[in-house]
């Protein structure tokens, strides 16, 4: 019979099809490498969806490439009809039914999936992570709650990450952990995960977060005991407030409110003028006029910086409430300290540090 | 020298000049009486005011006016006195024939100005590293490129409802000719507004304009919220007369079931238009009133919230998404038949699955924010509905594939686009349930996959299907045939190029590419892949490039002998090409099945229902 003979044919291309396609791409879709407990389970899932994408595609177009080549018109055939069926109620159904029952499976199994993810482990390490435009820091409140600009975890350590953002939304993401969460102004975002493999990682921001977004990346670092012992140490060691110096508060204060995210400490390019050897300086503002950088315009453009630009910078980009949140942690440090300081003026004297060629011999 | 004076005295060049005069006059308004710097108020009722000066000036308004002051103004059909014919297509005029080629030659002039934009910053991207655009400029293109493709999506979705819906149903004209040209000519000011806001400073928000970063950037993004917020007028209006001629304007012995299947996807995007539109342009007007007037909606700093707005805003973006494909699917549904010369596999499956797909379209949008930070009991429940849309859309897919089976199939230009739709389409369905589910969505989410998993559903729910409806209903509206080789060459050099730019966007995703992002990691490893992207999108700009000179080059060539090339059996073919004026000389009358192609099957309408009575 004809008719079966179409069936056959395209039952064992649609399985040859699947089998090669599933290996294409396994090989096309090459993911980084697998650094946590999630990114196990996630990747084994994300196998059954490729299969499955793999085995629809075949199915699809085996039978159009298949009608395309056996059912096209031949020549003097131009006049002639095709079969004349306006449908069949009975496939109808089974290729609504059986997709239905299929996603209702697929559904369920995800959300075990997802539950396996998500699940709390027992002994999880908490890091604040603080997110703003464009720079990351985190916070160890096991390590009396010493900030570091780069993300530290130990081997096989379920951490938690309570993550915070100052203006806008980010998000996190470590390519080789595979989860990722955004970072919602006003509220405490959290991601769970096991870093399983020691190595070196980025975190990259991943939702549209402004101009340099693209730049916004802090180091990952898995390490093994021994390392982790020896982090410990050197942040437990970091000088308290009490006991830095005035510029070294000022550098402080710098990775604490993110500002090197646009103010780079090396001449290299950003969103804001480089701090490097900016004090002294003589700019030229956006309405032509030019001004010497001392203490005045430093701590003006700190708390009011739309006030003056700079020639070749933006305005609106530098949040303007400083001011607010300066208060806030120096209310902070007086109360725990006892230590009555300005953030801003601890800023000045440490951009004044900055200066090229300050300490050649 | 004659060309040039009737563009300077056409509709398009007095309403430019009106919306110029209308924003000086609106902003300045504010400037003057409103203490303090109120420059986002300011440039809110000035782009306002300039959409109502457009509109006065273009003369879309002329008609309501009189009607205000007591006068009956008699509905003007035909073409213009005293001018060239062709100058109707400069100004307002009422024919839905007329409007639905200005929204045509319109959305593809916008779709090129988007090309463009992508192409330039696929350049950028080849390598990493800042070549030669800045981060604002890189940030800009990126943001237009999204809202200026999807307003030259809806323009085209405009152009075929409003060509084609009334001339199958066998309507003269839509109900509300007056609205419908309104709806065109509102159109206008909003595309104007957003590529101002690319010059005043740009934004970086992308085309969903997140609160807060859309609260804080430059004034480009307040021009650009509100171009957007006022293009929705043009969907609403306009779909009000899609579903009015629809309901009131079929031909006699025309049921539901009996209508041209285009007609169900063109009726089920006019549903959603009509109920969607109005949550997202709230959500804008929101963010509009919130940096204008200091309002709180969405700034948690001062009690506001900002995930509301994801709520709002993909409450209408994502079924929108089925506004741009549901007509797109029933170009393919509409020409499969008559090149398979065979009936169209489960007529009414295929009809009510685009009822499904735009009703279960209206409960999945939360699964754009499954990272957002929304609680667990609400993701899941979203995860499942979104799966559920693979059902409607599977029935679509197998109904087609049993159309072709046992056809006796012909490969002019418009079939080869619309197989080329349903292979790109179907890029875009499989790579969708792996977005759809919470876990594999962690690693996909923001990356470079959904880029190559939208871009194939626009493509093969709308481009495609779109360029191959163009070819197919070229004759009828120039009476003239295109060139068929120029056509192929078209579809071969477009197909392979897409579906490389589609895989590639995938793989650079899967392999860690964050999307939106001016400059990559050379670390990801993805170079190569960049590369590939950038040389595909520049096959598939050049072959856009090939349809363009095709569809000017072919309005020069000797009108077409034969009226129906295609032997279709709709009752668009069985009238003279170019379409009369009022479409049809006399009403004519459904009397058998739309697809019903075989040795013969009865017709589908009699044409002349008056000259063979009781026949």
């Amino acid at each position: 019979m004809r008719k079966s003979k179409h069936i056959i044919a395209v039952v064992i291309l649609i399985i040859i099809s699947t089998i090669v396609l599933d290996a294409l791409f396994l090989f096309m879709f090459q993911r980084p490498a697998q650094a946590s407990t999630q990114a196990t389970i996630i990747d084994n899932f994300t196998n059954i969806h490729f299969a499955v994408q793999a085995f629809l595609f075949s199915l699809i177009m085996v039978l159009v490439l298949y009608s395309v080549v056996v059912f096209r018109r031949k020549p003097g055939e131009e006049e002639e009809y095709g079969a004349h069926v306006e449908g069949n109620t009975a496939l109808e159904i089974t290729w609504t039914i059986l997709p239905v029952i299929a996603v209702v499976i697929f559904g369920v199994y995800a959300i075990f999936i997802l539950n396996e993810i998500l699940a709390p482990q027992p002994d999880e390490i908490v890091v604040e992570v603080n997110a703003r435009q464009w720079s990351w820091s985190f916070s160890y409140p096991e390590l009396d709650n010493k900030v570091s600009d780069e993300l530290v975890l130990l081997v096989n350590q379920p951490v938690l990450l309570e993550m915070q953002t100052e203006d806008v939304i980010h998000n996190f993401w470590v390519t080789e952990f595979r989860v990722k969460q955004d970072l919602l102004p006003g509220s405490v975002e959290v991601l769970r995960f096991t870093p399983t493999e020691v190595g070196d990682y980025r975190v990259r921001c991943a939702e549209i977060c402004g101009l340099q977004h693209s730049t916004m990346l802090a180091p990952v670092r898995v390490v093994d005991q021994a390392t982790w012992d020896a982090f410990q140490t050197e942040m437990l060691a970091q000088p308290n407030i009490a006991d830095m110096t005035q510029e070294e508060r000022g550098a402080f204060w710098a990775q604490e409110f993110g500002c090197q995210g646009c103010h780079s400490v090396d001449g290299s390019p950003g969103a804001g003028p480089t701090w490097l050897g900016v004090y002294g300086s003589e700019e030229t503002l956006t309405d032509g006029s030019t001004i010497t950088v001392d203490d005045a315009y430093l701590k003006e453009s700190i708390f009011d910086p739309n006030k003056v630009i700079v020639e070749g910078f933006n305005p609106n980009i530098m949040p303007a409430n400083f001011a607010d949140r300066f208060a806030e942690k120096e209310a902070e440090v007086m109360q725990s300290e006892g230590l009555e300081i300005s953030i801003a003026d601890d800023l000045i004297e440490y951009i004044k540090t900055l200066q090229e060629d300050t300490n050649a011999n | 020298m004659k060309t040039l004076k009737y563009w300077l005295i056409s509709g398009y060049t007095k309403g430019l000049i009106g919306m110029a005069i209308f924003y000086v006059i609106g902003y300045y308004l504010i400037k003057a009486t409103v203490p303090g710097d109120m420059v986002d108020l300011a440039v809110f009722v000035g782009a306002i005011f300039s959409v109502i000066g457009f509109l006065l000036f273009a003369g879309a308004l002329t008609d309501w006016l009189k009607w205000i002051v007591g006068k009956r103004p008699p509905l003007k059909h035909g073409p213009p006195e005293n001018r060239p014919e062709w100058t109707r297509y400069l100004n307002v005029d009422v024919n839905h024939k007329v409007i639905g080629i200005q929204y045509g030659i319109t959305g593809l002039f916008v779709f090129l100005v988007g090309g463009l934009f992508a192409l330039t910053f696929r350049l950028e991207l080849a390598q990493p590293g800042m070549q030669f655009l800045t981060y604002q400029g890189y940030n800009t293109l990126f943001s237009a490129h999204g809202i200026v493709m999807i307003v030259s999506i809806l323009l085209g979705v405009g152009a075929m409802s409003n060509y084609l819906v009334p001339l199958m149903v066998g309507a003269s004209d839509m109900p509300f000719p007056r609205l419908n040209a309104f709806s065109y000519w509102i159109s206008i000011p909003p595309i104007v507004l957003v590529l101002a806001a690319m010059v005043v400073g740009g934004w970086d928000t992308g085309w969903v304009g997140y609160p807060t970063l859309s609260l804080r950037g430059a004034i480009g993004t307040q021009l650009f919220l509100l171009g957007f917020y006022l293009f929705g007028f043009s969907s609403i209006a306009s779909s009000i007369n899609i579903i009015a001629t629809v309901a009131f304007m079929r031909a006699p012995g025309m049921s539901l079931f009996r209508m041209p299947i285009f007609v169900w996807g063109a009726l089920s995007a006019a549903l959603i238009q009509l109920t969607a539109t109005q949550t997202v342009g709230i959500s804008l007007l929101l963010s509009v009133m919130e940096r204008s007037f200091g309002m709180t909606f969405f700034d948690p700093a001062a009690g506001g919230q900002p995930i509301l707005y994801q709520h709002l805003f993909w409450f209408y973006s994502h079924p929108v998404v089925y506004v741009f494909v549901l007509p797109g699917l029933g170009v393919i549904s509409e020409l499969l038949p008559v090149f398979a010369r065979k009936p169209l596999f489960g007529y009414k499956w295929i009809a009510l699955s685009s009822l499904g797909i735009a009703l279960v379209g209206f409960l999945v949008w939360a699964h754009h924010m499954f990272v957002s930070g929304m609680a667990d009991s609400l993701r899941i429940p979203f995860m499942v509905t979104t799966l559920f849309v693979a059902i409607p859309t599977g029935v679509k897919f197998f109904s087609w594939v049993a159309t072709l089976w046992e056809g006796k199939i012909s490969f002019e230009t418009p079939m080869l686009f619309v197989l080329g739709a349903i292979s790109v389409f179907l890029i875009g369905g499989i790579t969708g349930p792996i977005l759809g589910t919470i876990p594999s969505d962690m690693p996909l989410h923001d990356s470079y996959w959904i880029v190559g998993h939208f871009h194939a559903t626009m493509f093969g729910g709308f481009v495609f299907p779109y360029f191959a409806a163009i070819y197919y209903w070229y004759p009828k509206v120039t009476g003239r045939m295109y060139n068929e080789k120029l056509g192929k060459l078209h579809f071969w050099l477009m197909v392979p190029g897409f579906w490389v730019m589609s895989f590639g966007q995938m793989s650079a995703g899967i392999a860690g590419m964050r999307r939106r992002i001016a400059d990559y990691d050379p670390a990801l490893g993805v170079t190569g892949t960049q590369i590939l992207i950038t040389i595909a999108a520049f096959v598939i700009a050049w072959s856009v490039m090939i349809f363009v000179y095709n569809l000017i080059a072919s309005a020069r060539r000797a009108p077409m002998t034969n009226p129906n090339p295609w032997r279709s059996r709709s009752p668009e073919w069985q009238t003279a090409s170019p379409v009369p004026e009022l479409n049809y000389d006399e009403t004519f009358e459904v009397v058998g099945d739309p697809y019903d192609y075989g040795k013969g099957t009865p017709a589908y309408v009699n044409m002349h229902p008056a000259a063979a009575p009781g026949d």
